[in-house]
């Protein structure tokens, strides 16, 4: 089954990460990435810009636009994986193994209905 | 490495830092009470979290910890003294330990670190002072790495930043919260400083470019976090995205000799195009809010820079209309010379001289006027003007990287001026 873990984390502290933290946290989870994908189970990564990029799209009507993102919270949506695991117990094995890499925040491990992509949804 | 490393508690306190003094500055009503309590929190936290593993919510511990340990201290001395004369005072510490198990309100939250960084832009502090005591009170550098970035002594800076406190302490210092307006006046004031900050680091000659370069890095810390707080602020998303455009140049604008490389000859591979990814993307959002300000147009003239693949690419058309919009909003005889420059592009160095001709008086002690003028009339074969253009720029020159970059250009007009003299019209 395929699992979305998905990255929160507080961005202030990731943003007061050194540039060497910061590149020491993306070795480490790398390394952990090549395992995954070596074993053919690693589907897309992104690691998302900050919030204070995103804008949320509320479906009023009309539809509301909002600065910031959707989630007003101390830890943010930051990235996310899909990974390949048979189960809940695997994937948690998964989200540990990558939140070796930096201290603090939280995954959530979130099995993937249906997965397109590049292609509809049907 | 693991969580408990003291690199990390270092990256967890600096995060914590703003918000944790901010709401200790609105207890104590006093800058150096908050920056103690602060401190003495720090070293509690020191103590406690490799053991007990670093809180959830760093800022929150710090604040609890910080009050408590400062309310002791109030105690402790105030048995020490004679005659507890001041009752009201010790209501207001009780009141102030009743209210430990506050959560964190997100409305209080903002408005304390707004006004932490609020009270650093006093207008009677200098420029340089506001600086250097945002760096301390706000991002908690220590005063060797400030005076490190300043190329002054420890003690100077340690001087410098007294006295920006002293000066502070005797000014009002706003606790009420704010209404829209004194809000919108504090963010103004407060951008502007962050600002100053990163220019800091921007107009760093090649050879203290690497020591001044998290001059730059914080100012964008900083702009990020005021944008956190105030997310539909056209203006705050125009200063954020214009620092990040800027500063995605930082590794293309000096050579290994350390001399400035001008934006047309910058190796554009160089640039950071994840900071350009995400200032484009700020702009983007600013612009849907149709509430045009000098930030935004100043990103927007940015990010056509950072659209153009090659210097060639650059749609200088639109550039020199933003820069006519920035003329209008913030008439400034440098507006007008950097919008002299788009103009060389598009109408040519004829037009662009005539343009730049009155601001002579206003710009006289002014090194790029000089700089670009000199351009102007060697593109048009003036070589001989050109020359003395030049000789007054190096006069005028702030860093060494300046001089060495028109002594580049005289160089390359004795090499021009050959027995042929100049070349027609181009």
């Amino acid at each position: 089954m395929l699992y979305a873990i998905l990255c929160y984390h507080d961005e202030d502290f990731v943003g007061s990460w050194s540039k060497e933290q910061d590149a020491a946290v993306m070795k480490k989870l790398s390394s952990v990435q090549e395992k995954l994908a070596k074993q053919g189970r690693l589907g897309p990564v992104a690691r998302l810009l900050p919030t204070t990029a995103a804008t949320t799209l509320r479906k009023d009507d009309p539809p509301l636009v909002l600065d910031g993102p959707y989630a007003e919270t101390k830890e943010q949506l930051l990235g996310f994986y899909l990974v390949d695991c048979k189960n809940l117990d695997e994937a948690l094995d998964v989200a540990k193994e990558l939140g070796a890499a930096n201290p603090g925040g939280a995954y959530e491990i979130r099995p993937v209905g249906t997965f397109a992509p590049g292609g509809a949804v049907t | 490495m693991s969580e408990t490393d003291a690199a990390w508690i270092d990256a967890a306190l600096t995060s914590a830092r703003p918000q944790a003094v901010g709401a200790l500055l609105r207890y104590f009503r006093d800058l150096d009470t908050a920056e103690e309590a602060f401190q003495n929190a720090c070293l509690r936290a020191l103590k406690s979290w490799p053991q007990n593993g670093p809180p959830r919510d760093a800022a929150a511990w710090l604040i609890m910890v910080g009050r408590n340990v400062a309310i002791d201290e109030v105690r402790r001395t105030r048995k020490q003294a004679p005659l507890p004369d001041d009752d009201h005072a010790i209501s207001d510490l009780e009141d102030a330990e009743d209210a430990t198990a506050e959560r964190l309100d997100g409305s209080h939250y903002r408005d304390d670190i707004l006004r932490l960084m609020f009270i650093c832009c006093h207008p009677e502090l200098p420029p340089t002072q506001q600086i250097a005591l945002a760096l301390r009170i706000v991002s908690g550098l220590s005063v060797k790495h400030i005076a490190l970035a300043y190329l002054v002594s420890e003690a100077a800076m340690e001087q410098r930043i007294t006295r920006a406190k002293a000066r502070v302490a005797d000014a009002d210092l706003p606790f009420e919260t704010p209404g829209a307006v004194d809000r919108s006046e504090r963010l103004a004031a407060v951008a502007a400083m962050i600002y100053l900050i990163f220019n800091e680091g921007y107009s760093a000659s090649g050879d203290t470019a690497e020591i001044r370069k998290p001059l730059s890095e914080e100012a964008i810390r900083l702009a990020r976090l005021l944008l956190r707080l105030f997310p539909s602020e056209p203006e705050i998303m125009g200063l954020t995205a214009l620092l990040l455009l800027q500063h995605a140049r930082a590794d293309a604008r000096f050579d290994s000799d350390g001399c400035l490389i001008l934006l047309e000859d910058q190796d554009r591979s160089l640039w950071n195009q994840k900071l350009i990814a995400e200032g484009l993307a700020l702009i983007d959002k600013a612009m849907r809010h149709r509430s045009s300000g000098p930030y935004q147009v100043q990103a927007a003239v940015a990010a056509l820079h950072a659209r153009a693949a090659r210097s060639e690419d650059t749609d200088w058309k639109q550039i020199d209309l933003l820069y006519g919009a920035l003329e209008i909003m913030q008439p400034s005889p440098v507006v007008t010379l950097n919008r002299a420059v788009a103009v060389s592009k598009v109408r040519g160095a004829e037009a662009a001289l005539a343009m730049i001709e009155p601001l002579a008086s206003r710009l006289a002690n002014y090194f790029h006027f000089f700089g670009v003028r000199g351009a102007f009339l060697m593109q048009l074969g003036r070589n001989e003007e050109a020359r003395v253009a030049f000789d007054r720029a190096i006069a005028l020159a702030n860093t060494s990287a300046e001089a060495a970059h028109i002594r580049m250009h005289l160089d390359r007009l004795m090499r021009d001026s050959g027995p042929k003299g100049k070349k027609a019209g181009k």
